[in-house]
């Protein structure tokens, strides 16, 4: 499970984004919830939950939500992964989000980020707030029968502690390096 | 009939594409034994061609035939659904248009 615990405070980073430009998280300090989401290209389970994650940030952005992507992937063994393949699939996917490429894999260490997708979400004081799946099926959509980061979004927009703080993160492991 | 099961362990969606396989394979009545083979290596996932978890061969032939270019490698193998959805799963009907082709073959 993460290096992070819940109710720890979250670790600054600044990655390169696919829009050009480099993002830190303090460049969100204004927003109501960060959720930052460990993910890549190749894997399945992000492109089986990535439509949903879509629509989570088009749904939640006038309320303060902000997700950031990060992408730590070695690009060496999974070329698809790489810097260049995240801008492409950023733009075809139309991402609504940051997606940050963490070439050294720091960011994920420090976090203790093991898999993709894998969410770490803080509230506005930066507390470590959820940690994990976005829900219980990556198969299905329709399927779904709790609905684990809108429930946590929900309860840290509303000042509330989530029911269900920790769940454990579904996907492919990171690939290190 | 001859069904080869390959699956890596950090692919989460092996047991409940396993647990799928043999509901097809029950719901068809099929007489058929599978090989469960765990892929660790990479030297493991070039000799058997393992483009990623999980794959089924039906005698020999991949339910969902990787594009040439595939690599092997240890890593989640992504189906694409009939509604253009991608899933780490194989989708039943494909499992089972794959036996039935099997059958066919026969």
């Amino acid at each position: 499970m993460s290096k992070l615990k819940i109710g720890d405070k979250a670790i600054p980073f600044a990655l390169p984004g696919v829009d050009g430009r480099e993002h830190s998280l303090a460049d969100y300090a204004d927003k109501a919830v960060v959720a930052v989401v460990f993910s890549c290209n190749h894997c399945p389970y992000v492109l089986a939950w990535e439509d949903r994650i879509i629509q989570i940030q088009a749904d939640y952005a006038n309320k303060g939500v902000q997700l950031i992507a990060i992408g730590a992937n070695d690009a060496q063994k999974y070329p698809a992964d790489s810097f260049s393949k995240m801008k492409e699939h950023a733009q075809e996917k139309g991402f609504n989000f940051p997606y940050l490429r963490d070439e050294t894999q720091e960011v994920a260490r420090f976090y203790g980020a093991e898999r993709t997708p894998e969410f770490f979400v803080f509230d506005q004081k930066g507390v470590f707030r959820y940690h994990g799946a976005p829900d219980d099926n990556y198969d299905d959509p329709q399927a779904v029968k709790k609905q684990y980061l809108r429930d946590a979004l929900d309860a840290v927009l509303a000042g509330e502690t989530p029911a269900i703080a920790e769940t454990p993160p579904v996907g492919c492991t990171i690939k290190w390096k | 009939m001859n069904v080869t099961f390959f699956y890596y362990e950090d692919c989460p969606s092996h047991d409940r594409a396993l647990e799928r396989l043999r509901s097809v394979i029950a719901e068809e009545d099929i007489s058929a034994e599978i090989e469960v083979i765990k892929i660790e290596t990479d030297e493991q996932a070039r000799r058997y061609n393992f483009v990623g978890s999980p794959t089924i061969l039906i005698d020999g032939r991949d339910i969902d035939p990787p594009s040439p270019e595939a690599i092997p490698a240890l890593t989640c193998r992504a189906y694409q659904l009939e509604d253009r959805r991608i899933s780490p799963l194989p989708p039943e009907d494909m499992i089972r248009r794959a036996f039935r082709a099997a059958l066919d073959r026969d």
